[in-house]
């Protein structure tokens, strides 16, 4: 496919590209055109009211949702509906869950080890290294036989990141992932996240933690029916909201 | 006229090889079509979840004995003769790819899709979705109705009596017919129906408890 030069350079910058996403399901149409840019190393956070299509957005992004129209270009790949090009673009692009959708038949470390032998031929020796090496990033490093059943929630969903790391991938997509979680076991998995984005790991992050998106987030998106309604900078996108839809959510999600 | 004796005896027992030889080979040959049948059931194409379903309900809306005789008579039509195991073989297997197939399809379809998505999400490709993932977890759900179901099978090959089979049954009716001594020619025959069945009933009942005291993994 040719596409306009001036497209070709923002590809080539960007790690993400979504450029006029629509998806509806059914009757409903949940994403309304949306479009947003991610540079390397950048940490995007979504926010916005339940059914606002954040979820939709970020599973669109690795193909767990086809688009109806619209361009996404993630992590080099460009969005395709054949199998075999989804796993060449599903390799460079993790996902995590808020239900952490651990293997519960598999140690923490199998859950880590099983995708780098499977899918990238590692041998199996290189990939328990790997596994413990990821395990260690998260604070695991002594859970390597534990089965999920055993591990708390905040527990699971670190091992659940580790896994998306054993990958190595080039962007990383966390929806919700401590919206399950007991508050006091957010932290853990927040602290992370964090860490990830000092080392410079591309993220975008569906959260509901305010303090979180401001302090962490490079740029806050809020979406409202559809469509990205105000974005920008978390600083000033949290001090100085520009519309009032989005003042009023701050105002409901803060308090 | 003879007594029901050690001699007698022993031919029931050793006709027990014959009904374990036919359940082996019922339980093996159904089962291996019976996974073929539940993948196929969750497939993405319509056309095989539709023509395995056909099937399945065709199957298990047949009595197993008409079954039997179709597998039996069916063939001398078209100038083949089949031997009564070869038919009594085939109509098991037959019978036991519908039920197999139906247990491990609704224990695929109780992994949550999360499951199949994560898997997905980490670019495997989907047979090793199914093996790695899903097919261990379905597997370990799938278990004791799988052994509940072997049990059916053993006392279902004494259908194949009806066809001329020597199995235990119609040993018993053999032994029946020479002593004259029904209910010993019988109890011989149950004796052993229930040596064979009674452990994996019990085994069955074992998964079935540990499956619900302990996690997943167990
Ligand atoms: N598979 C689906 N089939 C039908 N409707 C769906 C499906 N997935 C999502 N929807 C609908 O699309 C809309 C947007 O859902 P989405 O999950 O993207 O919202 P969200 O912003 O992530 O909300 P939340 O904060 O509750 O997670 C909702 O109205 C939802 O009911
Ligand atoms: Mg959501």
């Amino acid at each position: 496919m040719l596409l306009p030069s001036h497209f070709h350079r923002e590809v080539n910058m960007s790690v993400v590209v979504a450029n006029d996403i629509r998806k509806s399901f059914g009757p409903l149409e949940v994403l309304k055109g949306v479009s947003l840019n991610v540079e390397a190393g950048e940490v995007i956070a979504l926010i916005g009211r339940s059914g606002s299509g954040k979820s939709t957005f970020l599973r669109c992004l690795n193909g767990l949702e086809t688009v109806d129209s619209g361009l996404i270009q993630i992590a080099g790949h460009a969005m395709s509906r054949k199998p075999a090009a989804l796993r060449e673009l599903r390799r460079d692009v993790g996902i995590v869950f808020q239900s952490y959708n651990l293997f519960p038949h598999l140690t923490a470390g199998e859950n880590i080890m099983l995708a780098p032998v499977q899918v990238k031929g590692e041998t199996k020796v290189a990939a328990r290294d790997e596994a413990q090496r990821c395990l260690s990033m998260v604070g695991l490093g002594d859970r390597f036989d534990a089965y999920p059943d055993m591990l708390s929630g905040g527990q699971q969903q670190r091992v659940a990141i580790a896994r998306s790391l054993a990958m190595r991938p080039k962007v990383l997509l966390f929806d919700e992932v401590t919206s399950a979680l007991d508050p006091e076991l957010t932290g853990e998995v927040l602290a992370v996240i964090e860490d990830l984005a000092r080392q410079g790991m591309t993220m975008l992050l569906v959260t509901h933690e305010m303090g979180f998106a401001r302090r962490v987030a490079d740029r806050t998106i809020f979406m409202k029916d559809g469509i990205i309604h105000e974005g920008g900078p978390s600083a000033e996108f949290f001090t100085n909201p520009r519309t009032p839809e989005l003042q009023a959510f701050l105002r409901s999600e803060i308090g | 006229m003879r007594t029901f004796g050690s001699p007698e005896f022993f031919f029931i027992f050793y006709a027990l090889r014959w009904t374990l030889t036919l359940t082996a080979i019922a339980f093996v040959g159904g089962g291996l079509v019976g996974i073929a049948l539940a993948v196929m059931r969750i497939s993405s194409s319509k056309a095989l979840r539709v023509a395995t379903s056909a099937y399945m309900q065709f199957v298990q809306g047949l009595p197993l004995l008409i079954l039997m005789f179709i597998c039996y008579y069916a063939p001398s039509l078209f100038g083949f003769e089949v031997s009564a195991i070869a038919a009594a073989a085939v109509a098991l297997t037959i019978n036991s790819s519908a039920f197999l197939g139906a247990i491990w399809e609704s224990a695929l379809r109780a992994i949550p899709k999360a499951q199949w998505e994560s898997a997905d999400a980490l670019a495997l490709h989907p047979f090793k979705v199914l093996r790695f993932v899903i097919a261990p977890q379905a597997i370990r759900l799938a278990m004791p109705s799988t052994v509940g179901f072997l049990v059916q099978i053993i006392k279902q090959t004494s259908i194949a009596s009806i066809i001329g089979f020597v199995e235990i049954t119609r040993a018993g009716q053999l032994v029946s017919n020479a002593t004259f001594d029904p209910l010993k020619s019988f109890l011989a025959v149950a004796a052993f129906y229930f040596a064979v069945c009674f452990p994996l009933t019990q085994l069955s009942l074992w998964l079935e408890s540990r499956a619900a005291k302990r996690g997943a993994h167990a």
